[in-house]
C-alpha cells in the first residue's frame, strides 16, 4: 500500500506538470522537499536527545513501570501483545498525553522511544511492522490535541464571532475516529494474521 | 474547561523535569549518569528517520507542487457529492494525511473565502482539529525504528482518517 501511494503520488504529480507544461518545478519541488526532510530529522536531534535522558531516569526510578500498571486494564485489552507493565506501556500513555495537551515537541519523542520499546519485542522480523506497532500508530493519529490552537487562531484573525465553538465538535469527531481506529484495528489485525497464517 | 486544559499544557513539562529527576534520585539514581546514557541515543534515532522522511516528503512535495491535486479533485468529486461531503473541502481532505502545513493553507484559504462562522468554515476547522498528518508520522515512527513493511496500518490509518472526515461533517450539521 504504501509503495503504491508513493509511486502514485510522483507518477500522478510528474504528469500533471508535465501536462501543465510545467515540468521544471518537479526538480524543485523534490530537492526543496528533500531539505525540508533533512531539516526535520536534523532537528529530531537535540529533542530526542533530551527526551531520551529524561526518560531513561524515569525508567530507573521506576516511574515508566508505575504508570504502565495504573494504564494496565486498558492497555491490556489494546496491546495484548506486549507483556504486562512492559515499559513500551508507559511510553505510549506519555505520547498520547502529550498529543492531548497539544505538546507537539514532547510528543514526538516519547512516541518514538514506544516505538524503540515496542521494536524490542518485535525480535526476528525488525523491518516489519509488528500489530502492536499498528495499534499504536491507528491510536497515534485519531487522537490529537483537545484544543487546536492553530486553526482557532486563523478563526480569530477572520473575525470569527466565538473561535473556539469548534473545540466541541472537534473532541466528538477526534473520539469518534479513535472508536473506529480501535475496531478497524481489530479487523484487520483479525484478517491479516489469518491470511498470513 | 479550556483554560484547565491550556494551564495544563503549561505546567505538565516543568512538572515533569522537577518530579523525574527528584523521585530517580530519591531512589538512589545516579541521576546526571543516567541522564547522559539513555541521551546518547537521539543522535542516531534522529539520523535514522532522514531517509524514510526524503523519500516521502519528495514524493508529496512533487504531488504538491505540480497541480496533480486538482485532477484528483476533479475525478473525486462526483463520488463524493453522493455521500454528501462539501466539494469545497475536498482538497483539504486529501491534504491533511499528507501534509499539515498545505492542509492549514488549505484551511485558512476556505475560513477566509467562506467566514469562519459559516458552514464550511466550521467544517474545514474540525478537520484541520481532529485529524493528523498520517502519512508524516507513519514514515517518522516508523523510520526511527528501521521498519520498512507498514503492513495494514497504512490502510488503518486512511480508514480512521475518512471516519473522521464524515464523523465530522454529521458533528457539524447537528451541532449548529
Amino acid at each position: 500500500m504504501v509503495n503504491l501511494v508513493w509511486l502514485g503520488m510522483i507518477v500522478l504529480g510528474i504528469l500533471a506538470a508535465g501536462a501543465r507544461g510545467n515540468i521544471e518545478i518537479v526538480t524543485k519541488a523534490a530537492l526543496d522537499s528533500a531539505n525540508d526532510a533533512v531539516k526535520i530529522s536534523i532537528g529530531l536531534i537535540a529533542i530526542m536527545t533530551f527526551w531520551l535522558g529524561i526518560m531513561k531516569l524515569a525508567e530507573e526510578a521506576g516511574l515508566i513501570r508505575l504508570l504502565a500498571r495504573l494504564v494496565r486494564p486498558v492497555m491490556r485489552f489494546l496491546f495484548p501483545s506486549v507483556p504486562k507493565d512492559h515499559p513500551a506501556m508507559g511510553a505510549i500513555v506519555m505520547n498520547l498525553s502529550a498529543n492531548i495537551l497539544g505538546l507537539g515537541n514532547a510528543a514526538t519523542p516519547m512516541g518514538l522511544i514506544a516505538m524503540r520499546e515496542l521494536q524490542k519485542l518485535n525480535r526476528g522480523r525488525e523491518d516489519t511492522a509488528s500489530e502492536a506497532m499498528c495499534t499504536f500508530l491507528a491510536l497515534n493519529t485519531s487522537c490529537v490535541t483537545l484544543i487546536p490552537t492553530t486553526i482557532i487562531g486563523i478563526r480569530l484573525l477572520y473575525g470569527s464571532a466565538d473561535p473556539t465553538d469548534i473545540v466541541g465538535p472537534t473532541i466528538m469527531a477526534t473520539a469518534f475516529s479513535m472508536v473506529a481506529a480501535v475496531f478497524v484495528d481489530r479487523l484487520l489485525r483479525f484478517y491479516y494474521t489469518g491470511r498470513r497464517g | 474547561m479550556l483554560d484547565i486544559i491550556s494551564e495544563l499544557s503549561r505546567w505538565a513539562i516543568p512538572v515533569i523535569l522537577l518530579v523525574v529527576p527528584l523521585i530517580a534520585a530519591l531512589r538512589r539514581v545516579k541521576v546526571y549518569e543516567a541522564f547522559v546514557d539513555g541521551a546518547e541515543a537521539g543522535f542516531t534515532t534522529a539520523i535514522k528517520t532522514i531517509p524514510y522522511l526524503v523519500a516521502m516528503l519528495v514524493a508529496i512535495g512533487i504531488f504538491r507542487a505540480s497541480g496533480a491535486m486538482e485532477v484528483l479533485v476533479a475525478t473525486l468529486s462526483p463520488v463524493l457529492n453522493i455521500v454528501g461531503l462539501p466539494t469545497e473541502v475536498l482538497p483539504h481532505a486529501i491534504m491533511r494525511p499528507l501534509s499539515g502545513g498545505a492542509a492549514l493553507g488549505i484551511a485558512s484559504d476556505i475560513i477566509k473565502t467562506y467566514g469562519p462562522d459559516s458552514f464550511l468554515g466550521r467544517l474545514v476547522s474540525t478537520m484541520q482539529g481532529s485529524c493528523d498528518t498520517t502519512f508524516y508520522v507513519l514514515t517518522l515512527y516508523f523510520g526511527s525504528v528501521g521498519v520498512r513493511k507498514y503492513r495494514y496500518s497504512v490502510v488503518l490509518g486512511l480508514i480512521s482518517d475518512l471516519t473522521t472526515l464524515v464523523a465530522s461533517v454529521f458533528i457539524v450539521r447537528t451541532f449548529f
